[in-house]
């Protein structure tokens, strides 16, 4: 059976990304963040960005960039730690920032994922920076708060292998949230370092279906040097 | 922050004791990750990373790294014998639902009671607390690493935490670079003596209270035990 093929160019996809949209990013200290689709948004001067994601990655690396050059108005994030970039812009006023413990937060987008309208947990039940203005609700004689699910507009993924019709596998750890973001995009874009016909992929080795994949597009490679490597 | 690599390695050293066969442990940077250095080559220890791995292992050659294999610091790492590797919701499902043995994580302060205070100071530094808020609350047993004093010579380990808090009443071992306590139902227990440091010295340096061990154990330099 011929399958529509979802595969596409960073050009084709430069005119989905506007101001003022809400965006989602797999990724963990930039590894597992899609290098081109960042640099994809960067080209398309898209501001006012909402950013979801684990943590702001490094200023030159993952996310990070679109946060040193101040195309984001909030981010929802656990960490900024690794970019001093994010905590100079919340300090001085331009950048509000979400903090989300980080299991919680990958099980709020989880949840925008798979339809669900939030989860109960009672990580952070009675710190002030978790439990905010959240509903608390007691089930099974346990107290947890009511955290609210995550979607975005468009998530922006990165896979190591995708098929034409989107199916995705990872990486090791470059895995990390991909497989939750993938699903919580209203429209879902992968970054793939090899994308091969529908058919090739064993199926009991895909763990993102292509079902919640809108795009996919031939990865050139990262092009920044990670924290470790010599410079 | 500040401390030498011979204050570094004692202090993981004496983390490292905490540690059993069989264990499944996660590390947070800095010097928790010396830890796994002064573990018994025959023990079967898991390292478990807020990234997706479980069973990490040793450090890399260099040229050998692969930049999809990093620990939740974004190092590079290996894996050992019967590792795998998971998405961020599945890490954490391990960590919320007590999986975890024992972290092994820094401190910014340290109550009396074991509220533990490590991902923000408001107005000057605001790192974000990541997935210290399920480790401290979660993991079975909780170690804190940090230096006894801050840079202004103030005590860490305090009576009640002025800085907006991690978990409460979830640490059970705090090492500094001077001595060990352990949390108890009654307080901090002074159990260990890192040499040249005296019982005046940590009374001076200690706002919370403490209690001194029966078997107070006095560590020196190089020959363990005293």
């Amino acid at each position: 059976m011929a399958v529509l093929s979802k595969v596409c160019s960073f050009d084709d996809i430069l005119p989905l990304f506007q101001d003022e949209q809400s965006i989602m990013f797999g990724g963990f200290g930039g590894i597992g963040t899609p290098s081109g689709l960042v640099d994809v948004l960067m080209k398309a001067g898209s501001r006012e960005l909402l950013l979801i994601g684990n943590d702001t990655g490094f200023p030159d690396i993952g996310i990070g960039k679109l946060v040193s050059n101040r195309r984001a108005k909030k981010l929802i994030v656990s960490h900024i730690g690794s970019n001093p970039n994010a905590g100079t812009f919340m300090s001085n006023g331009e950048l509000e920032i979400e903090f989300s413990p980080q299991g919680t937060l990958i099980e709020r987008i989880r949840a925008g994922g798979v339809g669900l309208g939030g989860i109960l947990c009672d990580i952070g039940l009675d710190e002030d920076i978790v439990k905010r203005d959240k509903q608390r609700v007691t089930v099974n004689g346990s107290e947890y708060l009511i955290e609210p699910a995550l979607t975005a507009d468009i998530s922006i993924v990165y896979a190591e292998k995708a098929d034409e019709f989107g199916n995705l596998i990872y990486d090791k750890s470059a895995r990390n949230t991909n497989p939750l973001v993938a699903m919580a995009g209203k429209i879902t874009v992968v970054e793939a370092k090899e994308i091969v016909p529908v058919g090739e992929l064993d199926p009991e080795a895909i763990i993102t279906s292509g079902v919640f994949v809108d795009y996919v597009v031939q990865s050139e490679g990262v092009n920044w040097k990670w924290v470790w490597e010599p410079r | 922050m500040g401390l030498g690599t011979e204050i570094r390695d004692k202090m993981a050293k004496r983390a490292a004791e905490e540690i059993k066969d069989g264990m499944l442990v996660n590390l947070g940077i800095g010097i928790p990750s010396l830890v796994p250095n002064h573990l018994p080559e025959h023990h079967q220890v898991m390292f478990h990373s807020e990234n997706g791995i479980i069973g990490i292992g040793s450090t890399p050659e260099a040229g050998e790294e692969d930049a999809h294999l990093c620990n939740a610091g974004g190092y590079p790492v290996t894996i050992r014998g019967g590792a795998s590797y998971c998405d961020s919701a599945a890490a954490f499902g391990i960590i919320r639902s007590g999986l975890i043995d024992v972290t092994i994580l820094g401190a910014l302060q340290v109550s009396g009671e074991g509220d533990l205070a490590n991902w923000i100071v408001p107005g000057k530094r605001v790192p974000g607390m990541g997935g210290a808020m399920e480790l401290a609350a979660r993991a079975k047993k909780v170690i804190v690493l940090m230096n006894h004093l801050e840079k202004s010579g103030a005590p860490k380990l305090v009576k009640e935490c002025s800085l907006p808090l991690t978990a409460r009443k979830c640490v059970h071992t705090v090492i500094t670079e001077q001595a060990v306590f352990t949390v108890t139902a009654e307080g901090l227990l002074l159990t260990d003596l890192f040499a040249p440091y005296t019982l005046i010295d940590i009374r001076e340096n200690t706002d919370a209270s403490f209690t001194i061990s029966e078997n107070l154990r006095y560590i020196r330099k190089e020959q363990g035990e005293g």
